[in-house]
C-alpha cells in the first residue's frame, strides 16, 4: 500500500469526490424508480452511505504518500484530509437532520438529496484542488448546489428571494474570483498553486498580482461571508430551509477558508504584507458589524446569520498570525464552528419545522419547558457559540487569540475579544427565552418529539462540541500537521520579531 | 493518597452528582434528596482540608500536576492554601443549604435546578482549586452559565433581563481578562500560576511596565465586576432580588475577593500598590453609599443587594492596605460575610414563601407570630450589623482598623458604614418584625419554623457565633496564606503618603 508518491494513481487523490459523484447519480436515477407520491427516506440512507464511504476514503486517503495527481492538479495531504473529513461530517449530520426536518413524500426530494451530495463533491474538489481553475470547477459545484438549496421551498415567498440573491451576488463573486485567476495568469502565466509562489516574486508586474489577489480574497470574501461582503447572508439564511442553512453557513465556508488558506499562504506568500492588511480589516469589520447586526434581530435564523459574519471574523483573526499556529488555529476554528453551528440549526429546523413555523426569539420563549433535551442541546450550543470554556467555541476562540497575539497583532486580539463579549448578548436573549415560563398555547408546546436520526445528529454535534471543549489536543493535532504541509519552513515573515507586525501597518 | 486526590474529588463529586440527576427520573422529592446527599458527601470531602492541612508549610498543598493540553501548555495543576482553604470549606457548607432553602420553594423544573446548581458547585470549587490560569478561566466563565439560567428560569418577574445583565456584567470584563492572560502567556510561555508568578518576579524587564500595568488592570476590572467593588455593583440589585435562595447565596462576594487576593495581589504586587488609594477610596465610599442606599429601600432584599455592596467593601478595604491585619482580616470577613449573608437570604426566602412578599411596607408584627425564627433573625442580623462576639465584628473591625492605619480620612468615613448598617438593619428588623401587625400579616396565619428549616438554621447561627468567639482557628490558615501578599503596615503608609 506504501506506494511512493509518483506510483500512486491519480484517481487514488479524489477517491472521496469520486465516491460521492457515484452516490449523487446513484440518488438521481432511483429518484425515477420510485413512484412520486411515495416516500423519498430511502434516498437520503443512500445519501448516509455515500458519505459514510467518501469519509472511510478520506481516512484511507492519510495513508498515502503525500503528493499530487492529474499533473499536479489535485493533492492529498494532511491539510486537504483534515478538510475532507470536516466536510463529510458537516454532510453527514446535515443528512440526518434532514430525513426527519423536510417532507419526505415529495417528489423533489430525490433532487434535494442529489444536490446535497454534489455540492460536497464540489467542496471536497475546493480542498484537494491544488490549481486555481480547479478550485473555480468546485467552487461553482458547491455554489450551483446551495444556490438551488436555499430555494428549495418553493411554495413560500422567502426562499425564491433568497435563492435569487444568492444567486445573483454569488455569480457576481464568482466572476471576481475567477477575474483574479486570470489577471495571476496574467501575471505568472500559470493556475498552479505551487508555480504562482514560486513564480510571483520574479513578476514583472507587481500591480497585477495586487489586483490578482484583491480579486481573488474578494471572491472568497463573499463565500466565507465576511464584511463588507456579507449583505446577502441575513435574507438567504432567513429565506433558506433551516436544515439548508445549517449545511451552507458551514461546509462552503469550511471549503472557501481551505482555499483561502491555500492561497494566501501558498500561492501569495510572498505578498503576506498585503493579505494581512485586507484580512486585517476584514475581520474587525466582520466581528463589529457581525455581532452588532444580530443584536437587533428578532428572528433566530437572522440572528444565526449575524453570528456566522461575526465568527467567520474571528477566523480571519487567524490569518493574520502568519504562523503555523494560525493555520492551525484556523482550521481548528472551522471545526468547532461547524460543530456548534449544525448542532444548533438541527435543533432550531426541528423546533422551527419545514415551513418555518417558529422563527422569532420570542417564539421559542418556554421550550425548556415542553422539551428538555433539546433545549439542553441548544443552551449547550448557546454557550458554545458564547465562548464559554469546557465547549469548542471557546478552544476556536483560544487558539485564534493566542496565535494572534504570540504575532504581536494585540488591537484585533482586542478587539475580536470584546466582540465576544458583546456578541453574549444575543445568544442569551434566545438562552434566556428557553428557558423562561412559556406562554399559555404558545407555538413550542406543539414541537414533536425528537426522532432517532435527529438524537442521532444532535448527539454527534454535541459530542463533537464538547470533545472539542475537553480535550481539543487530537483535532488541534491534526489542524497543525495540515499546516506543516501548508508552510513547512518558516513563516513568510520568519516570525513576528523580524519585521514589523501587520497590525502596525494597519495603524498607521 | 487521598491527600492527592481529594481536590479532584472535590469537583468530581457535583460534576457526577449532576449528570446523575439528569438521569433520574421527576417524581416526588427523589431529586432534592439526592442532591442534599451530593452536597452533603461534598462538604464531607471539603471538611478533609482543613483536618490535613500542614501549618507552617509554605506553598500549595494538596497538589496535583498533569498535562490536560498539550500545545499550548494547559496544565491540570490544583492545589490550596491557606487563603483558599476556608473558601473551599464554605463552598461545601453553603451548598447543603442552599439544597434545604430550595427544597420546595422550587416547584418546577427541579431537575433543571439542581442540575445546573450542582455545575455551579463544580465551577466555584474548580476557581478556588485552579493554579493554571486557562482552568481557572474556565471555572471562572463557567460559573456564569448555570447562574444565568437559573435566573431566567426561577426569578420572580424580571428574571431574564436580571440573567442578561449579570452575565453581560461579568462576561466583557471577562473577555478583556482574557486578552490579559494571554498576553502573559505570550512572554512568560506559561499559563501555570506559579511560574508565571516567578517569572514576573525574577525577570523584571519581561513587560515594558505600561503594559504589565494594562495587565493588571484587566485583571482587576474582572474581579471587582464580580465582588462587586463600587461603582461596579449595577447588576447586583436586579440579581438579589430575582435569583433563587440559592443562587443569591453564593453570587457575590467570594470569587471575586478571592481572585483579587490570588492573581491581582500576587501576580502584580508593584501594580496593586499603584492602584491602592483608589480602591481604598472606592472601598470607603462603597461602605457608605451602599448603607445610605440600603436606608431607603423598600425591598427586602434590595436592601440586602446594598448591605452586601457595603459589607463586601470592607474586604476591599482591609486588602488593598496590604496590612497583614488588613488581608486576613478581609479574607475572615469574606467567609463570615458569606455565612451571614446566605442565612439571611434563606431568611427572607421562607418569609416569601409564607407571604409571598419582600416589600417591607407589607409587613409588621412578624415576631408576634414567628417568635422562632425571629430570634434566628435577630441573630443573623446583628451578626451582619457588626456586634461582638459574632462573625461579622471580627472582619469588621480588622479590616476598619488596618485601613485606618494606612489613611486616617478614608478609615474614618469607612466607620461610619458601621453606624449605617446598625441603622439600616434595626430599622428594618424594627418594622417588619415590631409594632402593629400589618394587615397582611394578620390576614394569613403561618406557621413558625418547620423542622427543615430549624436544621438549616441553627447550625448557621452557631456558627457565627463559634466563629465570632474562636476567630484564631481560622486564621491560623488565613495568616499563613496572606503572608506572601502582605507588607509592612509602615511600608505602606509612607507609600501612600509619598503619592
Amino acid at each position: 500500500m506504501n506506494l511512493p508518491s509518483e506510483f500512486v494513481p491519480s484517481y487514488y487523490r479524489i477517491l472521496p469526490e469520486i465516491i460521492m459523484t457515484i452516490f449523487g447519480v446513484i440518488i438521481m436515477m432511483a429518484d425515477g424508480m420510485i413512484a412520486p407520491k411515495n416516500s423519498r427516506r430511502s434516498l437520503g440512507w443512500i445519501a448516509v452511505l455515500g458519505t459514510l464511504l467518501a469519509t472511510a476514503a478520506s481516512v484511507w486517503q492519510l495513508g498515502l504518500a503525500p503528493g499530487v495527481g492529474y499533473s499536479g492538479t489535485v493533492q492529498t495531504d494532511a491539510f486537504s484530509v483534515f478538510f475532507h473529513l470536516l466536510i463529510c461530517g458537516i454532510v453527514l449530520v446535515s443528512l440526518l437532520v434532514s430525513l426527519d426536518a423536510t417532507k419526505a413524500a415529495t417528489e423533489d426530494m430525490g433532487a434535494y438529496y442529489a444536490l446535497v451530495v454534489f455540492g460536497a463533491v464540489g467542496m471536497l474538489l475546493m480542498t484537494s484542488a491544488v490549481e486555481l481553475l480547479l478550485v473555480f470547477v468546485g467552487l461553482e459545484i458547491s455554489s450551483i448546489s446551495t444556490y438551488i438549496l436555499a430555494g428549495f421551498r418553493k411554495k413560500t415567498g422567502k426562499s425564491p428571494e433568497a435563492a435569487i440573491k444568492y444567486f445573483l451576488l454569488g455569480s457576481f463573486a464568482t466572476a471576481f474570483f475567477l477575474y483574479g485567476v486570470a489577471l495571476t495568469f496574467g501575471a505568472t502565466g500559470t493556475t498552479r498553486i505551487a508555480d504562482i509562489a514560486s513564480l510571483l516574486p520574479h513578476s514583472s508586474t507587481p500591480s497585477l498580482t495586487w489586483i490578482a489577489l484583491g480579486m481573488i480574497v474578494i471572491g472568497l470574501g463573499f463565500k466565507v461571508s465576511a464584511a463588507p461582503f456579507q449583505v446577502w447572508t441575513p435574507d438567504v439564511y432567513e429565506g433558506a430551509p433551516s436544515p439548508v442553512v445549517g449545511l451552507m453557513s458551514t461546509a462552503p465556508k469550511a471549503a472557501a477558508f481551505a482555499v483561502l488558506l491555500r492561497i494566501t499562504y501558498d500561492a501569495f506568500s510572498t505578498l503576506h504584507a498585503h493579505w494581512t492588511v485586507l484580512l486585517w480589516i476584514m475581520a474587525a469589520l466582520s466581528m463589529t458589524i457581525g455581532n452588532l447586526g444580530a443584536l437587533r434581530q428578532q428572528s433566530v435564523k437572522r440572528m444565526l446569520a449575524y453570528s456566522s459574519i461575526a465568527h467567520a471574523g474571528y477566523l480571519l483573526v487567524a490569518f493574520t498570525a502568519l504562523s503555523r499556529d494560525g493555520i492551525a488555529a484556523a482550521s481548528f476554528y472551522t471545526v468547532s464552528y461547524a460543530a456548534m453551528n449544525v448542532g444548533i440549526f438541527a435543533v432550531v429546523s426541528h423546533v422551527g419545522g419545514y415551513d418555518d413555523r417558529l422563527t422569532l426569539v420570542q417564539d421559542f420563549r418556554g421550550l425548556g419547558y415542553k422539551a428538555p433535551v433539546l433545549t439542553g442541546a441548544l443552551a449547550f450550543f448557546l454557550i458554545s457559540l458564547i465562548g464559554i470554556p469546557f465547549t469548542g467555541g471557546f478552544f476556536g476562540k483560544f487558539y485564534v487569540f493566542t496565535a494572534a497575539l504570540h504575532a504581536g497583532i494585540v488591537w484585533l486580539a482586542i478587539i475580536g475579544l470584546v466582540n465576544s463579549g458583546i456578541a453574549a448578548y444575543y445568544y442569551l436573549r434566545l438562552l434566556v427565552a428557553v428557558y423562561a415560563k412559556p406562554i399559555e398555547n404558545s407555538g413550542v408546546m406543539a414541537v414533536p418529539a425528537i426522532s432517532w436520526t435527529l438524537a442521532v445528529a444532535l448527539a454527534l454535534t454535541v459530542g463533537a462540541t464538547l470533545v472539542l471543549g475537553i480535550a481539543p489536543g487530537k483535532v488541534l493535532g491534526m489542524a497543525q500537521s495540515g499546516a506543516t504541509t501548508l508552510l513547512p519552513a518558516a513563516p513568510p515573515n520568519s516570525g513576528p520579531d523580524s519585521t514589523s507586525p501587520p497590525a502596525l501597518a494597519v495603524n498607521r | 493518597m487521598l491527600d492527592d486526590l481529594i481536590l479532584t474529588l472535590i469537583v468530581l463529586v457535583p460534576l457526577a452528582g449532576a449528570i446523575i440527576v439528569g438521569f433520574l427520573p421527576r417524581k416526588g422529592k427523589l431529586i432534592q434528596g439526592f442532591t442534599l446527599a451530593v452536597t452533603l458527601f461534598s462538604f464531607l470531602c471539603t471538611l478533609h482540608l482543613p483536618a490535613h492541612f500542614h501549618y507552617g508549610h509554605t506553598g500549595f498543598q494538596f497538589e496535583q500536576d498533569a498535562i490536560w493540553i498539550a500545545n499550548p501548555e494547559i496544565h491540570y495543576h490544583v492545589g490550596v492554601d491557606g487563603i483558599s482553604m476556608w473558601l473551599i470549606v464554605l463552598t461545601g457548607l453553603l451548598a447543603p443549604l442552599g439544597v434545604l432553602a430550595s427544597w420546595n420553594a422550587i416547584e418546577t423544573r427541579t431537575k433543571e435546578f439542581y442540575f445546573f446548581f450542582l455545575l455551579q458547585q463544580v465551577a466555584m470549587y474548580g476557581v478556588f482549586i485552579s493554579l493554571d490560569l486557562i482552568l481557572y478561566y474556565g471555572f471562572w466563565e463557567l460559573s456564569l452559565v448555570p447562574m444565568a439560567i437559573l435566573i431566567a428560569m426561577h426569578g420572580r418577574s424580571q428574571g431574564g433581563r436580571a440573567a442578561i445583565k449579570f452575565f453581560i456584567y461579568t462576561f466583557v470584563p471577562s473577555a478583556l481578562f482574557l486578552v490579559a492572560i494571554l498576553a502573559l502567556y505570550a512572554r512568560t510561555q506559561t499559563f501555570d500560576f506559579v511560574l508565571v508568578q516567578q517569572k514576573l518576579g525574577s525577570q523584571p524587564g519581561l513587560f515594558g511596565p505600561q503594559a504589565l500595568w494594562f495587565i493588571s488592570l484587566a485583571f482587576l476590572f474582572a474581579f471587582a465586576v464580580k465582588v462587586p467593588v463600587f461603582p461596579l455593583h449595577g447588576w447586583l440589585g436586579d440579581v438579589f432580588s430575582e435569583a433563587p435562595t440559592a443562587m443569591a447565596m453564593v453570587v457575590s462576594g467570594k470569587l471575586g475577593i478571592y481572585s483579587i487576593l490570588r492573581f491581582h495581589l500576587a501576580l502584580f504586587p508593584a501594580q496593586a500598590r499603584q492602584i491602592a488609594p483608589l480602591m481604598i477610596a472606592l472601598a470607603a465610599i462603597g461602605i457608605v453609599y451602599g448603607a445610605l442606599v440600603a436606608l431607603v429601600q423598600k425591598d427586602l432584599k434590595r436592601l440586602l443587594a446594598f448591605a452586601t455592596l457595603s459589607s463586601l467593601s470592607f474586604c476591599t478595604l482591609g486588602i488593598y492596605t496590604f496590612a497583614a491585619s488588613g488581608l486576613s482580616g478581609a479574607l475572615f470577613h469574606i467567609l463570615s460575610e458569606s455565612i451571614t449573608g446566605a442565612a439571611m437570604f434563606i431568611l427572607l426566602g421562607l418569609m416569601y414563601e409564607r407571604y409571598s412578599s419582600y416589600d417591607i411596607h407589607q409587613y409588621g408584627g412578624l415576631a408576634s407570630r414567628m417568635p422562632r425564627m425571629t430570634v434566628l433573625f435577630l441573630v443573623t442580623t446583628l451578626s451582619l450589623i457588626g456586634l461582638p462576639i459574632l462573625t461579622g465584628f471580627v472582619g469588621e473591625f480588622l479590616t476598619l482598623s488596618s485601613g485606618f492605619q494606612v489613611n486616617h480620612l478614608y478609615g474614618t468615613i469607612a466607620t461610619t458604614g458601621v453606624i449605617l448598617s446598625a441603622s439600616y438593619m434595626l430599622w428594618m428588623v424594627q418594622r417588619v418584625f415590631y409594632g402593629a401587625n400589618s394587615p397582611m400579616v394578620e390576614r394569613t396565619t403561618v406557621p413558625d419554623l418547620f423542622l427543615r428549616e430549624k436544621l438549616t438554621l441553627w447550625p448557621v447561627a452557631v456558627l457565627m457565633l463559634v466563629m465570632g468567639v474562636s476567630s484564631t482557628l481560622w486564621f491560623r490558615a488565613i495568616d499563613e496564606g496572606i503572608a506572601p501578599l502582605a507588607t509592612q503596615p509602615a511600608a505602606t503608609t509612607a507609600h501612600l503618603e509619598a503619592r
